[in-house]
């Protein structure tokens, strides 16, 4: 799953505080602009840290929050293939917050402190997943469109300048796209099926389909960080021009099985190459980065919950070690 | 030509995998640590995978034309052959640890010596399986020992988890009428052999846990029959819904 920047609107782009060594500063640059990756134990500006820790710990928790409205349709997916796969899917993205915690955590900031930040409310994670999943065909739609949208985000991030975030895209990358794969596939079941699963087909397309674009961030216009990043090798694209990119790549996918985008607007543009598509309604994508989408309170309630109700547990592991280390060191 | 003695013992086995691995999926997204989040994921896979197997050999014991997911979506409590260990609520994390504990351990012995059985898919099965389930009894067995001798709360916990799960130990080593014939011509396991091995087993990890065994009670049996906890009924209506409300479709 994936993250962009998620600001609030009214919030101020960050400001560096540190004034940085001049020299240092170009040397780093001159690095990054040269397509170099920065290592943890590299020398790296302050504002480049922060940003960094921020988008890979917002990228992690998009992927744990992401676990909460697939992992609502395990114990009733509809054969035990689709079980087995959806569990396992739920699994991997797990395994991405995981591995995506360790990259962050290479920057000097622990993965308790960045989820205390997301219970606090302080940490954002992606929009998309404060929507709720009411079919099973939510299931295929968030594959196809949710996990579709994450790979246009993430291709490019295999190439961004701090190695340890590059390397876990890279494996990442690799799982998304046969998510991508299997939520298209149920998409498809369902598109072929019987009036009733069309019905839950197209009605999952028509919900997802707004949000799912708006993963992609505000309109360049307003995105502020994005020059900066850009420059930085955090991002290579702009958050428009992979809009576009889905769009053009997605609605033929939704043509072939049938399946008609909720969007009146839409249409191919021969001159540009692209289609056309209507206004995004951006009031919404604010309200749901403040906090205000549908389910944000069931979602931060559920992870609150798993790691307050597992707190005794984590105590006892840290507290058999101890014991188990001083009773090696006794022998 | 319908093997219904066949078709029962398969049923057992993978309905055993079935209710275990749906109950583990509950967990998936809640966990006490990411890392825990997986390994059970990891475990309830594995299951769901068994269960696949061993209800597509039931449905072709059968004869019926009944393949794994419509045994597994299109039975009632009355007809699924669990250990009534397996439906058990997840409960706490120390009593899903408790459950795992005891039924990996059993299950364990079992496909080692199911590995041997004369129907050879469910040898096949059973050694694809035994690798698997040696990484559920180490992980469960290293998380007994963990919140055994943790703190004096994961103690306690532990403590009422195992007594939970307890009553329903007995059941995993009973053989009834059905077994004998299966059990005589080589195809099912004799659960009753296993039990002085899974007992030192268990024994070792408890003490290694610092809990006592529990005490011995009166059993508490009936899932091999088909006759259940309250608990499987809402396990089986969750877990049914799609297939129940929509008989006709294909997912």
């Amino acid at each position: 799953m994936y993250t962009t920047e998620l600001k609030d609107k009214n919030q101020k782009p960050q400001v560096a505080a540190v004034v940085e060594d001049p020299e240092r500063l170009a040397a780093f640059e001159a690095r990054v602009a040269a397509d170099d990756f920065i290592e943890p134990k590299d020398w790296m500006p302050e504002a480049y840290r922060k940003t960094l820790v921020r988008q890979i710990s917002q990228h992690a928790h998009s992927e744990i929050v992401g676990m909460l409205p697939e992992g609502n349709w395990i114990t009733r997916a509809p054969s035990l293939r689709r079980k087995a796969v959806l569990l396992a899917k739920v699994q991997d993205e797990g395994g991405h917050g995981l591995y995506l915690y360790a990259a962050a955590e290479t920057l000097g900031t622990s993965r308790e402190e960045m989820i205390e930040a997301l219970h606090s409310g302080r940490a954002k994670y992606s929009t998309i997943f404060n929507y709720p999943t009411l079919t099973w065909a939510d299931i295929g739609a968030i594959g196809w469109l949710v996990d579709g949208a994450a790979i246009m985000n993430q291709v490019p991030l295999q190439r961004t300048s701090y190695g340890p975030y590059a390397r876990a895209m890279v494996r990442v990358c690799k799982e998304e796209s046969f998510h991508q794969r299997q939520g298209y596939e149920i998409m498809m079941a369902l598109a072929g099926g019987t009036d009733a699963q069309k019905r839950m087909a197209q009605d999952a397309l028509n919900r997802w389909w707004w949000p799912s674009i708006m993963m992609f961030g505000p309109p360049d216009e307003n995105s502020p960080n994005t020059a900066q990043s850009i420059r930085w090798r955090i991002k290579r694209e702009t958050n428009d021009e992979l809009r576009q990119k889905f769009i053009d790549v997605t609605v033929p996918q939704a043509e072939a099985i049938g399946l008609t985008i909720p969007d009146a607007d839409l249409k191919w543009n021969d001159a540009r190459g692209s289609y056309d598509y209507g206004a995004i309604d951006w009031e919404e994508f604010y309200a749901v980065v403040r906090g205000e989408g549908p389910v944000a309170k069931e979602r931060m309630q559920a992870r609150v919950k798993a790691w307050e109700d597992g707190a005794w547990v984590r105590d006892a592991a840290t507290a058999h070690a101890a014991k188990h280390e001083a009773r090696e060191a006794a022998e | 030509m319908a093997d219904t003695a066949l078709f029962d013992y398969a049923c057992r086995l993978g309905d055993d995998s079935l209710i275990l691995g749906q109950r583990l999926s509950e967990w998936c997204g809640h966990a006490p640590m990411l890392e825990v989040d997986l390994s059970l994921a990891n475990v309830g896979l594995d299951l769901i995978g068994q269960a696949t197997h061993f209800l597509k050999l039931a449905g072709e014991a059968e004869g019926k034309g009944r393949d794994e997911d419509k045994l597994a979506f299109h039975r009632d409590v009355l007809d699924f052959k669990n250990c009534l260990l397996a439906e058990q609520p997840n409960g706490d994390f120390a009593q899903t640890i408790a459950r795992q504990f005891l039924f990996s351990n059993w299950q364990e012995l079992l496909f080692r010596e199911l590995c041997k059985s004369s129907n050879a898919t469910i040898a096949a099965i059973a050694a694809k399986a035994a690798k698997e389930v040696i990484y559920h009894s180490r992980l469960a067995n290293e998380w007994m020992v963990r919140l055994g001798d943790g703190t004096a709360e994961s103690h306690g916990r532990m403590v009422e988890g195992l007594d939970w799960m307890w009553r329903f130990s007995d059941e995993l080593f009973e053989v009834d009428a059905a077994l004998e014939p299966l059990i005589a011509s080589g195809v099912a396991c004799d659960v009753r052999k296993l039990r002085p091995e899974w007992d030192a087993r268990i024994g070792r990890v408890l003490k290694e846990a610092t809990l006592e065994l529990p005490q011995a009670r009166r059993a508490t049996v009936g899932g091999r029959v088909g006759h259940h906890s309250e608990h499987l009924g809402h396990l089986l209506s969750e877990m049914q819904f799609l297939q129940r409300a929509y008989p006709d479709s294909r997912w």
